[in-house]
């Protein structure tokens, strides 16, 4: 372990020290620092641009950082891809979501890593347990679904999006990452996945939120991060701040 | 919205919808009609020729029928898997040219019969496995690379068998073709051990699930660390199985190895796909529909035949179910 200026504080689930990315000569971020507080919900915003969507992908292992290092849990984690991202804890709500329309809800919630009776040399899917452990999934989150048998295909917007983050929280992770996840839906349905999110950190599961609309970041983090033309350039309590300040802090106004 | 009464109605409405919906409204359905075409195709296709030619609901026919079915239905099975990722493969009836002249080659070398079975299927399987490779690690089309090794292989069959069919006289395979068991003849019971193996794995399988996966959104199914190149791979490998059973079947069937395509099998193949209501781009499937839709076409044939149908008619007939079919298709939902 290089030394490091400081250490991230031992309540974050997730953090970066002196990050940066580049592809070829465009500079997607560079020298940042993060942190998102375990058990907290954690926003960065900024304009389009700003790099936010690269740090993430940066974080969750998508992407190779240039420099820097990445700490998961306390130890430096460098993620060389998103399975050992996801195998160390950080479920990521892709934003096509990953559904597969002709399976249903039950099958897109047990996708690779299905339930499996093992019959001498044999392992036969446990149809029945996914079944009723879907239901208990969808329903420790308070989702409105018909039936766990219906396709994904017909299902609406604001459904998609909540079975993609109920799979991802529901997988036991620590750290669940969403980006932008109401930019395709209506009133109704931001509304229901904002009551989602809620209930994540309810059940005490890490979020961290990529979002452009400010009064939702308002609505549902603890701790705001700001960038700006590849910087991170403020953090903010949720609770201490204004929708002026932090339009002020994305522009660069202030 | 977060309040946790809300989860008692979430689990009760689940419950009640999760209840088949009732006869009549299935009927009415379109879909329903789509997804059963080949049910319905068969039982309309038996009504017509039992009234039209009784004979053919006589046992010896039906049992005839059925023996006639079992190589297409086979075909058809691994047909299915591969469509269900999306693809096609148009090499599977020239691999069953190739699984048939290995077969009787081997045979004639004197090398046994089983070993000759083995390899016939073991040579049908790599040219699926090649067909997988070439289309994941190549990145070239299905509909390319297969139409490739139809040619392909058709040539390597036409170069070992130096165009002359080679006569298998083998008790193994005699009993094969004409033994029974019970009310039905080898051949179908190898058919139906087919359905029932495919079946499982279609459905109760990781591997089934994934494969559906693959079809149906591959970004998706990569997102998720589903291996995908590995399952079309492993579905064309289970394509060129298939074809090796096939092989044994047909050579079973006419007591030769010939080194000639029976093209009407690759396409009756695609049709039995197609009949059984199994989306050409992938992601949904079953093994029941093609098996049935091999099955009505087979009876299709039957039965014009028994009503003394020029044979010339017969491809016309095939035609106009299977773009009927596709018709109906469009409903499904």
């Amino acid at each position: 372990m290089s030394a490091t200026h400081h250490i991230p504080s031992s309540d974050a689930i997730l953090a970066c020290e002196g990050l940066s990315k580049h592809f070829g000569g465009i500079r997607a971020f560079t020298d940042v620092a993060f942190q998102a507080r375990r058990g907290e919900v954690t926003a960065v915003i900024g304009d389009n641009g700003a790099g936010k969507s690269t740090l993430i992908r940066c974080l969750v292992g998508v992407h190779v950082p240039d420099g820097g290092e990445i700490f998961f849990d306390g130890r430096p984690r460098p993620f060389a891809n998103p399975d050992e991202a996801r195998k160390a804890g950080i479920e990521t709500v892709h934003q096509n979501l990953a559904l597969i329309d002709e399976l249903t809800v039950a099958q897109n919630l047990f996708l690779n890593r299905e339930i499996v009776r093992r019959i001498g040399p044999i392992a036969l899917l446990d149809r029945k347990a996914m079944r009723e452990q879907a239901r208990a999934m969808l329903s420790r989150l308070s989702i409105n679904m018909p039936s766990v048998n219906q396709r994904v295909r017909r299902l609406s917007g604001g459904q998609r999006q909540a079975i993609s983050i109920c799979r991802a929280a529901g997988s036991g992770a620590k750290l669940v990452v969403m980006d932008e996840p109401t930019a395709a839906l209506g009133v109704q349905e931001t509304g229901n996945v904002e009551a989602l999110i809620r209930r994540l950190r309810e059940q005490e599961v890490s979020v961290i939120l990529v979002s452009h609309n400010f009064d939702q970041v308002r609505r549902l983090s603890d701790q705001i991060w700001v960038m700006r033309a590849g910087r991170m350039v403020a953090t903010v309590r949720s609770s201490e701040t204004t929708g002026n300040e932090l339009v002020a802090l994305v522009t660069g106004a202030a | 919205m977060s309040t946790p009464e809300q989860n008692a109605p979430v689990q009760t409405a689940g419950a009640a919808e999760e209840s088949r919906p009732s006869l009549s409204a299935l009927l009415l359905d379109p879909s329903f009609w789509a997804d059963w075409a080949s049910v319905v195709g068969l039982v309309g296709l038996v009504i017509v020729f039992g009234i039209a030619q009784p004979v053919f609901l006589s046992i010896a026919n039906l049992q005839a029928l059925l023996l006639a079915a079992a190589i297409l239905v086979v075909l058809s099975i691994g047909q299915t898997f591969v469509v269900a990722t999306a693809g096609i493969d148009l090499s599977l009836a020239a691999a069953v040219m190739l699984g048939a002249i290995i077969l009787g080659l081997v045979n004639a070398a004197g090398w046994g019969i089983f070993l000759a079975c083995v390899l016939a299927v073991l040579a049908t399987s790599a040219v699926g496995f090649l067909n997988g490779v070439l289309i994941t690690a190549g990145k070239i089309p299905d509909f390319v690379v297969t139409l490739g090794t139809l040619s392909g292989i058709t040539g390597l069959g036409l170069i070992l068998s130096g165009g002359e069919p080679t006569m298998v006289g083998s008790t193994f395979l005699l009993k094969l073709a004409s033994g029974s068991f019970g009310p039905f003849g080898y051949p179908v019971w190898v058919a139906i051990a087919a359905v029932i193996v495919a079946h499982i794995a279609l459905y109760h399988t990781r591997f089934g699930v994934h494969l559906l996966a693959t079809g149906g959104q591959v970004e998706s199914a990569g997102a998720l660390g589903i291996r995908t190149n590995r399952v079309k791979i492993a579905a064309y490998t289970i394509s060129g199985f298939c074809a090796g059973i096939a092989s044994l079947l047909l050579v079973a069937r006419i007591g030769s190895a010939e080194p000639l395509i029976n093209t009407s099998l690759l396409l009756n193949s695609v049709a039995a796909v197609v009949l059984g209501g199994v989306s050409l781009f992938g992601g949904r499937a079953s093994i029941l529909g093609p098996a049935i839709g091999a099955l009505m076409l087979t009876a299709l044939v039957n039965g014009l035949t028994l009503l003394s149908v020029s044979a010339f008619y017969q491809p016309l007939a095939v035609g106009a179910i299977v773009v009927l079919a596709a018709l109906i298709m469009r409903y499904q939902k």
